[in-house]
């Protein structure tokens, strides 16, 4: 809002006649991502939307970074493809330089560092990473827009993260409930939840559906499964 | 903060909707040749839609002036790559890839090329048919089209599908003309000339001044007397 | 003295609106109506029109309801798909609904449907646009069978088919490429559930199911789910909660005391049957 009326001043001050541009656009998007012991899974819905049109009912919004980490991005699809490249180009070079795989931590902190050197004109981008850390152990960081970055077991994030991230404290974090301890979380309870997660987000927003694509990264390496959702 | 140029915030001399479609055994691509000033069809045959190598085309909505300054630069790049020859022939993938980052890097500057772009053509061995705007936005789909027609024709060629999932050559260009003929009944600033573009393995085929206007119907007009 | 609400004058009260106005300047937002993003169409057939609506009604990016209902009942011959603010919508076609019946007991015969498509625009351009409707009004009469959109301002179309709301353009793709005169109620129903379908997977103000309404001059059929276009996700899980879970923080008794008691008497009154 700021930004626009910097950009403009206001409406009554614009000239009718010549377009307003705007370089943000909003592509709708929502991810989820839940860590267990040994593993991480990670999932995005693939809807690909823009005002009330839909650009690709197939596109994965989840991203490979190294062998041991993903990052699931969804906001602004310009911003989300940009930031992906420059971010594979930075493991890239790190990769060349040290003969060896950037670790999901060091990744994880790279990825704030990135974000809030655009602090002034941010990536407008939702992120969540997911990987395996040195210790074998699941780990999940989330991000706001310009950079703050939080370390979790749990998160979602997008356009329908209102709906999915209340699900996922009480089934995950057992929250606001008495005498129900938290569950151990297992690879087949992780999928029952993004799987249903998804599911209900697509009854009722109208930015989430067409499909999911859930992403399971072990230390043994990853694998992914397509799920379809309605496509209204 | 640096509210950039004026005179690219809003486009001049604009053209219409672009529709593109994979088929089995290419890509398709459509524009009329209508470059409207405003509510004014000012001009009549202007070429939005060409042929960068023997794998890729490209056509573009928007403004016309952009257009044709983005030509210009591919243009020249394929000749630098032609006469370096230290590259492959530049595809469809490549240059889908290259136009999201020099749109991209135009919005950063809030210097805009004020376009939507359709790349079809090859990508390796597997046909490619890819979107981008003036702020970077990029995707790719078996249908593509931009301005009205993603409104219009992107339903009607889904629906097609729905029925029969791989489109003949011959039905791909039937659909494509219906869409056109569509945009030509309801887009105010479409026109019934245009130019299609078929690429197969074999290479760009680019059809130009071809005519919607025999295939018009406006029988209708006949139903409608009054408004009461 | 302060002046009491009358609630006796016709039409809509504005005491509150140089408050609002006052409200909004300073920031205090205004509620939010609910809008239907919307898929409606209609088309004239060989023996009557055929009406159809998507069944999605939204708040913004939420799906309000999922099974809607946008078809309107205005009269035997005539319905109505509404596409706009749900409550513009509800209470503009129950008015004019009863109005035509009005119409129709006062005249003694079936009210064409010209009469309400009058009606409908002059009450729409009275409130400048103010009352967000955008119409399908669809009707069969002694003279023809008839078509009219109707848009907020009051501007009316009558038309052999027509498409309105959010997903109008994908709707109207469908008929621009498809209809023809005279097509037999076969091919009709399928030709509107076609366009409403472009609407549904196409818009995202659109979903849900595919209402359809046949009006001919033997009366009107609604037919309501025509298509279930989309089919409601299976969740894996249970998601039940043992009684006791949500804790109780405090507790707090009071018992209801019996201040008086009374007891009145009703007299029964007689019915005027006369």
């Amino acid at each position: 809002m700021a930004l626009e009326m910097m950009m403009s001043g206001p409406d009554y001050m614009r000239d009718p006649r010549k377009h307003q541009f705007s370089p943000y656009a909003n592509n709708g998007g929502t991810s989820v991502a839940i860590a267990g012991d040994d593993f991480v899974m990670i999932a995005s819905d693939t809807r690909l939307s823009r005002g009330f049109n839909i650009f690709s009912r197939e596109q994965d919004k989840v991203f490979p970074l190294t062998p041991k980490t993903m990052m699931a991005s969804s906001g602004c699809w310009a911003d989300v493809l940009t930031l992906n490249k420059v971010l594979q180009a930075r493991l890239t070079m790190y990769s060349h330089e040290h003969h060896d795989m950037m670790s999901t931590t060091a990744v994880a902190q790279l990825l704030s560092t990135m974000l809030y050197w655009r602090r002034f004109f941010p990536y407008y981008v939702s992120n969540i990473l997911a990987g395996i850390d040195e210790e074998g152990k699941g780990v999940v960081y989330h991000y706001d827009p310009v950079g703050h970055m939080e370390k979790l077991t749990f998160s979602a994030t997008g356009e329908s993260v209102s709906q999915i991230q209340p699900l996922l404290d009480n089934q995950i974090g057992g929250l606001n409930m008495l005498g129900v301890k938290p569950p151990t979380m297992t690879k087949d309870l992780a999928r029952q939840l993004i799987h249903d997660a998804f599911v209900s987000a697509a009854e009722r927003d109208i930015n989430t559906g067409d499909g999911i694509i859930i992403h399971t990264i072990t230390k043994d390496g990853k694998t992914e499964e397509t799920v379809k959702l309605r496509r209204d | 903060m640096n509210t950039g140029k004026s005179h690219t915030m809003y486009p001049s001399t604009s053209g219409t909707s672009v529709v593109g479609l994979v088929y089995d055994g290419g890509v398709m691509l459509a524009a009329d040749s209508l470059g409207s000033y405003g509510s004014l069809a000012r001009f009549r045959d202007v070429k939005r839609l060409f042929k960068v190598t023997d794998k890729a085309a490209l056509a573009c909505s928007g403004d016309i002036a952009d257009y044709q300054f983005i030509r210009e630069v591919i243009e020249q790049k394929v000749r630098d790559d032609v006469c370096g020859g230290y590259t492959r022939e530049l595809n469809a993938g490549a240059l889908h890839c290259w136009l999201t980052r020099v749109l991209y890097n135009r919005r950063s500057r809030f210097d805009p090329l004020w376009l939507e772009c359709v790349v079809a053509g090859y990508k390796d061995d597997e046909p490619f048919l890819g979107y981008v705007d003036k702020i970077g936005t990029a995707f790719e789909a078996k249908e593509v089209a931009t301005g009205f027609g993603l409104h219009f024709a992107v339903p009607m060629i889904r629906e097609a599908r729905e029925k029969k999932q791989n489109l003949s050559c011959d039905e791909a260009r039937k659909l494509l003309t219906e869409c056109l003929k569509v945009l030509y009944y309801r887009d105010c600033r479409a026109h019934f000339k245009y130019q299609l573009a078929d690429i197969t393995p074999e290479g760009v085929t680019i059809h130009d001044d071809l005519n919607l206007k025999k295939e018009t119907n406006w029988e209708v007009a006949n139903y409608i007397s009054g408004y009461e | 003295m302060m002046e009491v609400v009358d609630n006796s004058y016709p039409g809509f009260q504005f005491s509150n609106f140089a408050r609002n106005e006052n409200l909004v300047a300073k920031g205090f937002p205004m509620p939010n109506s609910r809008k239907t993003g919307t898929t409606i169409a209609g088309i004239v057939f060989k023996d009557g029109v055929v009406l159809g609506a998507d069944t999605r009604a939204t708040e913004g990016d939420i799906i309000a309801d999922k099974n809607c209902s946008k078809i309107h009942y205005l009269q035997p011959n005539m319905y109505c798909c509404g596409a706009g603010t749900a409550a513009d919508l509800e209470m503009t076609t129950q008015l004019m609904a009863s109005q035509l019946e009005l119409h129709r007991l006062n005249t003694g015969r079936q009210v064409p449907v010209v009469a309400a498509n009058r009606m409908l625009k002059q009450m729409l351009f009275r409130y400048q646009g103010y009352i967000g409707a955008a119409l399908v009004l669809g009707g069969v009469d002694k003279h023809d069978s008839h078509i009219y959109s109707i848009h907020p301002h009051g501007s009316t179309d009558r038309l052999p088919y027509t498409t309105m709301g959010s997903g109008s353009l994908a709707a109207m793709s469908v008929f621009e490429s498809r209809w023809k005169p005279n097509m037999e109620l076969e091919e009709a129903k399928q030709l509107v559930r076609d366009a409403i379908a472009g609407g549904v997977f196409n818009d995202l103000g659109s979903g849900s199911n595919i209402d359809l309404c046949i009006i001919t001059k033997d009366g009107a059929t609604m037919i309501r789910p025509y298509d279930v276009a989309n089919v409601k996700g299976q969740r894996q899980g249970k998601y039940e909660y043992k009684r006791g879970t949500t804790e109780v923080l405090s507790t707090t008794v009071r018992p209801i005391q019996i201040v008086a008691e009374t007891v009145k008497k009703v007299t029964v009154e007689e019915m005027d049957t006369a």
